[in-house]
């Protein structure tokens, strides 16, 4: 059961690993905060709907699975969506079009397909649970560097010291691919150390 | 008009590239630019889905939803609009150029999950653009994405002879390279003013 949760913080970590979802991982980590909004608004609509696709599993005709599968996960990118523009409106603004974006992160068709179809419901929820933490851990990690690499700040507060020339390439576009490439590299020689011990 | 219609165009295609601004369409970027060949194939199979897409949806949000105040469903009808559409797209591929239907065969169902489509269409309803002007910027959208992903695959096939550090290869020399090609095309920033 634990296996279920933890195998998405690490080993397929959906951002390191299976490098899935990069299009909100990129676009929203300008800052670490953004990254964190973006991973819990991910994580909500991964449990969601891991857990009903796994409770309709069974009467869902094998050939309309995946449409059903985009239908249910369009609904609660939905209700994450205006939940964020109730409560949260100005995170909601700065993210913009990538919230309903999530719809078509690979991440959450990917558990869809791979572990919700075929499990049953706890466990379900525990895998989606797992692979949402892992993808926001990675997120935070990501928009962190870039804060306090392009701005100087982490979470809005100052870290650096004054006169700390900001790296504006960090928050650009191309800063976005540079630190991630970098990060996976990173990734994987931690992966690698691991494994030989 | 025509004047407009061309900042778009170029706008959606270079200064405002989808793949390297907005980061559309990364899984395809780098999940199938390892051969020229493929990435010209599913950067045009691309482009027809995003201009019909973009035509499609438009006539579906201003002509339907809004009219009918059911903008709440936006999400869920474009995603099956799309999905639909690929469908609709390989269906009459396979009919009327079964040669054509080989070659693209494989990356058509990819394209329903390429978040630049759906991307696409949500700018589109974002920046109100009217009906020409949504068709164009699909097509300038697709144009390019062809181009990021074929300068992407050409970059990659002279990579296979190059000294990679082991913990880079694959997926983190491909970001790397990404964010480079980021750079180069923000040098042509300055082509249009106000953007």
């Amino acid at each position: 059961m634990t296996k279920d949760f933890i195998r998405g913080l690490w080993k397929e970590n959906p951002v390191f690993v299976q490098v899935l979802g990069m299009c909100p991982t990129l676009a929203v980590t300008t800052k670490a905060l953004f990254g964190l909004s973006m991973g819990l608004a991910t994580t909500f609509v991964v449990v969601s709907s891991s857990v009903v696709i796994s409770v309709i599993r069974k009467c869902v005709p094998e050939q309309v699975r995946i449409p059903m599968f985009t239908v249910v996960i369009a609904t609660f990118v939905t209700v994450a969506d205006y939940m964020l523009k109730a409560n949260f409106f100005e995170i909601s603004k700065a993210l913009g079009p990538y919230i309903p974006l999530i719809v078509v992160n690979c991440v959450i068709l990917g558990r869809a397909e791979a572990f919700a179809s075929k499990h049953n419901v706890m466990r379900s929820f525990l895998d989606a649970l797992g692979m949402g933490v892992g993808f926001t851990c990675a997120l935070v990690v990501l928009g962190a560097v870039r804060e306090i690499l392009g701005g100087g700040t982490l979470f809005g507060y100052r870290v650096m010291w004054e006169g700390f020339t900001s790296w504006i390439i960090m928050i650009l576009p191309a800063g976005a691919f540079i630190t991630l490439g970098l990060l996976v590299g990173a990734f994987n020689m931690a992966d690698k150390r691991m494994k030989e011990k | 008009m025509i004047q407009e219609l061309i900042i778009i165009l170029i706008a959606a295609s270079i200064t405002n590239n989808f793949v390297l601004t907005y980061f559309l369409g990364i899984c395809p970027f780098i999940g199938v630019s390892n051969k020229i060949d493929s990435a010209v194939g599913l950067g045009m199979a691309t482009t027809f889905v995003m201009t019909m897409a973009a035509a499609v949806t438009w006539i579906i949000y201003h002509r339907i939803l809004v009219p009918f105040n059911l903008v709440f469903l936006q999400y869920v009808a474009f995603i099956i609009v799309i999905a639909s559409l690929v469908q609709f797209v390989e269906m009459f591929i396979r009919k009327t150029a079964p040669a054509l239907y080989r070659t693209l065969g494989i990356f058509l169902p990819l394209i329903t999950t390429n978040c630049a489509i759906l991307g696409l269409t949500l700018f589109m309803v974002l920046r109100k653009y009217s009906f020409p002007e949504a068709i164009v910027f699909g097509l300038g959208a697709g144009i390019g994405f062809t181009l990021a992903l074929v300068i992407m695959a050409g970059i990659r096939e002279e990579l296979r002879f190059a000294d990679i550090p082991e913990p880079l290869k694959g997926t983190g020399i491909t970001l790397l390279i990404a964010g480079m090609l980021a750079l180069a095309f923000m040098g042509f920033g300055g082509i249009i003013s106000g953007q």
